[in-house]
């Protein structure tokens, strides 16, 4: 008991079961809404996707906050894992009957996609610093778009075809189109469920959570600090970017196929520069390098637009601001006072019970 | 780098905001009563509808939602038994946002739904309405997809795979050309879907395709090549299956070259005459099919412009009627089966699925509709041409 007491008061311990508490208690407060029948609809209608932008959130924070190097590309990751889902569970459609344990092997699949994806990428961009880094993974991103809006994929009995550009198969006698080109894909068999999602959630915590708090973190984030200073005490700076970078995509990868195989239906350009912005805004919002900061972000940011609805045309514009308003207030002063004031009870506290033992 | 990083998200933020306002300005005068122009509800029906009111297909939006929100308002003054109450959702023109949207309208209580506008949005909404028995039939949402495998899902415009074969048909019967060449896009679903069907149709009618070309989004501003090539094949009619923009460069390119065939286009040719910077006169002679005419003479489509002039200062498009008649379409069908608005969604889609199957419309997009199971429509289009900046039948 004391040991956890003395875990939840260090910083690392805090932030730790603050992430894991927060998903917990929602999905149990969730799960007791459904059960009661006390929840719109609508609210329903997001509980996946907000699963999957909380992961976008979480991992492109390793990207961003602890590796610290902007990525604007993290949609396009996302891209690669949700066409890689849809295939992979297609095709196992008749082999692996059980739907959870499809979306589970689709999603490693996808991941694994993503992550080779990443290093693809990251090789050659991981050597660009800061603007140019965010330049050339804005470009991949467009660029997954496009390939993905001319690609073709069929399975048949004989197989699955591929061309790129245009469709030069014929498929047989019950075959069926996977991606169609700027088409996209069609009638996808929804198996994304909310508790699919808080599980992938809490995966991605777990690993994510213990890769910062672990020694490669500790020489991820040497990098982001000083990188000068990390590699004169001899850390590998690219070796250890790259693998930061890699995590992110592969995680990104798997949130992708919870995305879209939440919807019938899937196009490439759903993925663009757009939604790589949105998570990004998500990350920046909920704190760089703060895990559960994201967490909240993109739960909140994802269900704003649509709980202003009543505004009708005025939401858009109304969530802008909305926006404007948060970031300003996370960069101004009244917010560092606020954390002083805490900070100051909190100190206090802690010598009022420190005088208190001393006394005894 | 967090300066750079707070500015550049500052100004994506504005971008948002910018186009919000884009969208809502052009709807002009009905903002603020998008939510229901309700006659006490419980006695209404409740129709819900999703489309993009905002970003850059917003005009689709607006005009399905104008297009239906006039039909309603004529209904409900006739103040007969069949009253409606209408909402209108926005989606953005995106799968999961229409999705949203159409959650928002379950809560609203909607009995009947109009789907969504725009084609991938209403694929992702159809599923939905597949499977909480709530039936659909969408204003415009043009591709099969849409309605394949599910029997509750309707549609009033023509799929993109029929106007490839009704062009094909059209050209043949009326002896425009033998010797076609066709421009398409192939990043779009529209463009691909017409093409493939056309390139189909020509062969069993006898028409011979000397020239194929495509072009995509980044190479829609320069067809020299295209129309180089059908020239060269002495193609006496090109083909033009996509939307009046990258058509209006074909015409002015096509002209300034002094290649003059006879062009033919699809609905999306609708509103050439209209854009801004591009001189009518190069569309002299332009055949389109389209199901709806804002300059024709009957009683129904005048009083229709007429109206829809006044309350939104625009000229109707297709998409507007498609609304329009969907609303009535729905009113017929209710009519017939004598259903009342305190019945289940479940039921009254029962109901309209037996009626669509069997009914006939007449409406402001045609003649004599009926539907199939499949849920696509079978109307004639009429062959227009552009004549002293005009359309005139054929």
């Amino acid at each position: 008991m004391n040991k956890l007491k003395s875990y939840a008061a260090s910083k690392r311990g805090r932030d730790t079961l603050l992430c894991f508490g927060i998903v917990i208690i929602a999905y149990i407060i969730v799960q007791a809404a459904i059960a009661g029948g006390g929840i719109s609809s609508q609210i329903k209608g997001l509980l996946v996707p907000i699963c999957a932008y909380v992961v976008m959130a979480i991992s492109l924070n390793l990207t961003v906050g602890i590796l610290g190097e902007l990525s604007l590309g993290h949609a396009g990751f996302m891209s690669v894992g949700a066409f890689a889902g849809i295939v992979t569970t297609t095709c196992l459609a008749d082999a692996i009957p059980l739907a959870p344990l499809r979306l589970a092997v689709a999603m490693v699949v996808a991941g694994l996609f993503a992550a080779i994806a990443g290093v693809i990428v990251g090789v050659p961009v991981l050597r660009l610093k800061g603007d140019y880094l965010a330049i050339v993974t804005l470009a991949f991103g467009e660029i997954i778009k496009n390939i993905v809006n001319v690609m073709y994929l069929g399975l048949d009995d004989a197989g699955l075809h591929f061309s790129l550009v245009n469709q030069n198969f014929q498929l047989g006698d019950g075959g069926k189109m996977i991606i169609n080109g700027p088409i996209g894909v069609s009638g996808v068999t929804k198996l994304s469920t909310f508790t699919s999602g808080v599980v992938l959630i809490l995966v991605t915590l777990f690993f994510v959570l213990n890769f910062v708090n672990s020694r490669t973190g500790r020489a991820v984030m040497a990098v982001r600090d000083n990188k000068i200073a990390a590699d004169s005490i001899g850390i590998s700076t690219s070796h250890y970017k790259l693998l930061a970078f890699v995590v992110s995509a592969a995680f990104a990868g798997m949130a992708g196929t919870l995305y879209a195989m939440n919807f019938s239906t899937v196009t490439a350009a759903k993925f663009d520069f757009n939604t790589s912005i949105l998570v990004l805004v998500f990350v920046v919002l909920g704190g760089l390098g703060n895990i559960w900061g994201s967490i909240i972000a993109a739960t909140l940011l994802t269900l704003l637009p649509e709980l202003l609805r009543g505004l009708s045309n005025y939401r858009m514009l109304i969530y802008a601001i909305l926006l404007i308003a948060m970031m300003l207030f996370n960069n101004s002063s009244f917010k560092v006072r606020l954390l002083e004031k805490r900070a100051m009870r909190q100190m206090e506290k802690a010598e009022k019970a420190g005088g208190k033992k001393e006394g005894a | 780098m967090k300066k750079t990083l707070s500015m550049l998200l500052a100004g994506a933020m504005l971008a948002t905001a910018l186009t919000g306002c884009g969208g809502s300005a052009s709807s002009s005068s009905d903002s603020q009563n998008s939510g229901s122009d309700s006659t006490a509800s419980g006695t209404a029906f409740k129709i819900g509808g999703t489309g993009p009111l905002t970003g850059a297909a917003a005009i689709y939006g607006n005009a399905c939602k104008n297009g239906a929100q006039i039909a309603v308002d004529e209904i409900n003054a006739e103040g007969g038994d069949i009253q409606f109450e209408l909402n209108y959702q926005d989606d953005e023109h995106d799968a999961e946002k229409a999705v949203n949207a159409y959650n928002t309208l379950k809560d609203w209580g909607m009995q009947l739904s109009l789907g969504s506008v725009t084609s991938k949005p209403c694929e992702a909404t159809a599923a939905e309405n597949y499977s909480d028995r709530i039936f659909a039939l969408t204003p415009s949402a043009s591709t099969v997809a849409v309605t394949a495998d599910k029997d509750n899902v309707f549609q009033m415009c023509f799929v993109d795979p029929n106007q490839g074969t009704a062009s094909a048909q059209y050209i043949a019967e009326q002896k425009l050309g033998t010797k076609v060449a066709i421009i398409w896009k192939n990043d779009d679903v529209y463009s691909t879907g017409i093409h493939d069907k056309f390139v189909e149709e020509a062969k069993t009618k006898g028409l011979q395709v000397v020239s194929d070309n495509t072009f995509t989004d980044a190479s829609a501003n320069d067809f020299s090549v295209q129309l180089n090539d059908a020239k060269s094949k002495g193609a006496d009619l090109v083909f033009l299956p996509m939307y009046y923009q990258p058509a209006s460069l074909i015409l002015t390119q096509a002209n300034s070259m002094g290649y003059k065939p006879k062009f033919f286009g699809v609905d999306g040719m609708d509103g050439i005459l209209t854009m801004e910077g591009f001189d009518p006169k190069l569309a002299e002679g332009v055949m389109l099919l389209t199901p709806f005419n804002a300059d024709a003479t009957d009683e129904k489509t005048v009083s229709f412009v007429k109206k829809y002039k006044e309350q939104f200062g625009e000229t109707p498009n297709q998409f507007a009627a498609d609304a329009y008649d969907c609303v009535y379409a729905y009113k017929q069908a209710l009519e017939n089966a004598g259903a009342t608005p305190d019945m289940s969604a479940e039921d009254l889609c029962d109901k309209m699925i037996e009626q669509f199957t069997s009914m006939t419309f007449d409406g402001l997009t045609g003649e004599g509709m009926t539907w199939d199971e499949t849920g696509a429509v079978s109307k004639s289009p009429k062959g227009m041409v552009i004549e002293n900046g005009a359309y005139v039948g054929m």
